[in-house]
């Protein structure tokens, strides 16, 4: 199928701003979804509040637009009810990990199977570029007009942590690795993270003067290298890419399965 | 013992209640005293199937029913105060996305931790006006087991009826006694299946689009049927909508599915009413002792009655106005500073003439203690 | 496999935003902005068909249209 077949056409051209790194999140997904061939039926994407959950509303799939950091509270009713159907949740960095931290933790805990996209542009555009939970010491923002003094989660190591059995980082800027990352974590059986380091020049780049979004990918393409890479013994600071962690763990439904068949045995 | 009599506690009642109108996914968090909910739940869901699951808080719990009722399952959750404060935001959303879902407060002490192992019904405003923005809701109450499993079985088929959350407030002295049910066969009561749309696959479904009857079809997430949903003002197709019109039709929607029916949705029960000079008006475990006291008065040959209510929200004016209209004391007794007693002023044509009767102290209402208050109202002396 | 060859960049000019990024990370340079800010293929004939631009678009709006999937949509 066509790009163009798994998008809500007539909501188009969508509300992000020009250059938004959550387009392409959009794009790479798509690509994502038709390379596995998953029917459009089978997928429900639930996704919070704010410019990443408005991504929910451009897919045809079955789709639900929630509340600020509680997708992944919907998502788990849905997929413990049906767990025949493929769960996506987009989320912000401000969505998944400031308001819905609790949530994101405890779904990498139970390992329920679903994929969990965070849209880290380290700021909420929605309400104005504010800072975020992301944003990181020493950023601008409209809520640290002295620049913030709050360090940032590393959202790998938080997942990671909390038990999530597949995690991933990428970039806007790394498309191609994007559709890999992303194929590979709606396969995986299990909680999957995904985080996708995604620009928002609008308040983002303007405010911290890392210019436009061309500049925006590239800074990200500058900063950021491949796990294990020879660059990263040489520069430390660099941000890595690639599949973090890859495990196998009982996932939540198939476990409560066996919870009914003991529970109808009498045991 | 009959197979179908059962000694149980209020918050069995009210499982027994919800499996037999059908309940197939529960999802909570232990707080008192609601928690024997969860823990009968845990044990009986997967039995037949269904899914049971503790989630991370009580904000989650909501999240997750409201999202497995989607699906198509009928779904439950279960709290007490300050749960059913957290709760408040994905409340507003099961009524903004019409998404059939029952939630039980089973009532504490308040407010914040307040007094969680004893009884109060202090939550019957928050049930009204708990979540932000104009809404109707509708809120259910019982004072026995029998109208605990009763009024449980109601507000799934008012839930599935009309696409929307309804909720079960008991309290603590209901939740916790212990006293016989009668747990009726299979068809005694009707149970109300989930309207799902006709629409064949291929042509266009408005998942929100009313019937000319006010009910909304549904359709099925993982059906042929792929719509969206949004806690955003929304159009018949479920996107997102700031257009004035749509806005101002979907509000006024969700007022009137509920608010137009208010007198059908009004339940209750009246005990020696129709001469009554003292009119007790009560309901939950406190109305168990307004009645003891009606008989106990009526035993002296004095003229009391009672009026139950079952249904707190939309608060039946018409039905407290007619009932009230002869009593010469209406007295409304509840374990709060007086909230259904607000409601009965604004609903009856003397207000001069209601008084409340209550108590506050975490402490169970006895006949006594309403009857301290007729007293003084009749200018008995205590 | 044979290389794909381009038919034609098909570029959505209404959700087209005008934010650059196909044109500065072409590496063949086959896009410039016209001058109401929307992209435009000037040199179509460097093309490599490497998708590159479509796959990154936030607006999903550049189609890189190969020869050979037009015949397969005729078939």
């Amino acid at each position: 199928m066509a790009v163009k077949d798994y998008i809500r056409e007539r909501f188009f051209p969508h509300i992000w701003c020009p250059g938004c790194g959550h387009g392409i999140v959009l794009n790479g997904l798509i690509r994502a979804v038709e390379k596995l061939g998953v029917q459009k039926n089978e997928i429900v994407m639930v996704s919070g509040i704010g410019c990443s959950a408005r991504i929910a509303g451009y897919l045809d799939f079955h789709t639900m637009h929630t509340l600020h950091g509680r997708a992944l509270g919907f998502a788990t009713g849905i997929k413990l009810s049906r767990p025949e159907l493929k769960v996506i949740v987009p989320m912000g960095d401000g969505d998944a990990l400031a308001i819905g931290g609790n949530h994101f933790i405890h779904a990498a805990r139970r390992n329920i199977d679903m994929t969990a996209i965070v849209m880290n542009n380290r700021i909420y555009g929605m309400t104005g570029g504010q800072y975020s939970p992301l944003s990181g010491y020493g950023i601008l923002a409209s809520t640290a007009p002295y620049t913030s003094v709050d360090q940032s989660f590393d959202i790998v190591q938080l997942a990671a942590a909390a038990g999530a059995t597949f995690v991933a980082r990428t970039t806007a800027y790394h498309i191609q690795q994007m559709i890999e990352l992303l194929q590979e974590a709606i396969l995986h059986k299990g909680f999957s993270v995904v985080e996708v380091m995604s620009q928002c020049p609008t308040y983002f780049g303007r405010r911290n003067r890392e210019g436009d979004a061309v500049a925006m990918l590239k800074h990200m393409q500058k900063i950021t290298t491949p796990i294990g890479s020879k660059a990263k013994a040489e520069h430390p600071e660099l941000i890595e890419r690639g599949v973090f962690v890859r495990k196998e763990l009982p996932e939540y439904c198939e476990a409560y399965d066996t919870i009914i068949r003991r529970a109808k045995e009498g045991k | 013992m009959s197979d179908n009599i059962r000694f149980v506690q209020g918050n069995e009642a009210c499982v027994e209640g919800a499996l037999y109108a059908g309940l197939e996914f529960f999802a909570g968090y232990p707080i008192t005293p609601s928690t024997e909910i969860a823990e009968q739940l845990s044990s009986r869901l997967p039995k037949i199937g269904g899914k049971f699951i503790q989630m991370e808080d009580e904000i989650a719990s909501m999240c997750a029913i409201v999202g497995a009722s989607l699906t198509g399952r009928k779904v439950m959750t279960a709290t007490s105060g300050p749960g059913f404060s957290l709760k408040q935001e994905a409340l507003g959303y099961a009524i903004m996305a019409e998404i059939p879902c029952v939630i039980v407060n089973v009532q504490r002490g308040g407010p914040s931790t307040g007094i969680p192992t004893h009884v109060h019904q202090g939550d019957v405003n928050q049930a009204r006006w708990g979540t932000h923005g104009d809404h109707a809701i509708i809120v259910f109450t019982a004072s026995n087991h029998q109208d605990v499993f009763a009024m449980t079985v109601e507000a799934f088929n008012i839930a599935e009826t009309y696409r929307t959350p309804v909720v079960l407030l008991f309290d603590e002295v209901v939740g916790h006694m212990r006293e016989r049910l009668v747990l009726p066969q299979p068809g005694e009561i009707p149970i109300v299946e989930r309207l799902r749309t006709s629409v064949p696959q291929g042509v266009n479904y408005h998942p929100y689009l009313p019937r000319e009857d006010g009910r909304l079809p549904m359709s099925d997430f993982g059906a042929f049927h792929r719509y969206n949903v949004t806690g955003l003002f929304h159009d018949m197709w479920g996107f997102p909508s700031d257009d004035h019109e749509v806005v101002h039709d979907l509000l006024r929607h969700l007022m009137d599915k509920i608010e137009n029916r208010t007198n059908q949705l009004a339940k209750f029960k009246e005990f020696y009413t129709e001469d009554a000079e003292v009119l007790l008006i009560s309901y939950g475990s406190t109305a168990r002792s307004a009645r003891d006291l009606v008989e106990q008065r009526r035993r002296r040959g004095e003229s009391f009655g009672l009026l139950e209510l079952l249904t707190l929200w939309p608060f039946p004016n018409d039905l407290v106005r007619k009932k009230a209209a002869n009593a010469k004391y209406v007295v409304v007794a509840e374990m709060n500073t007086g909230q259904v007693c607000q409601s009965v002023r604004l609903a009856v044509d003397q207000p001069e003439r209601v008084f409340l009767a209550n108590r506050i102290d975490g402490e169970f209402i006895s006949p006594d203690d309403i009857h301290k208050t007729v007293r003084l109202i009749r200018g008995k002396g205590v | 496999m044979a290389k794909r060859k381009l038919k034609e960049h098909r570029i959505n000019r209404e959700w087209c935003k005008g934010c650059g990024i196909c044109i500065e990370f072409c590496a063949k340079k086959v896009l410039e902005m016209d001058q109401e800010d929307k992209a435009q293929a000037v040199r179509p004939e460097d093309c490599v068909v490497c998708k590159l631009c479509e796959m990154r678009c936030p607006d999903l709006a550049i189609e890189v249209v190969a020869e050979e999937e037009v015949e397969e949509d005729i078939g």
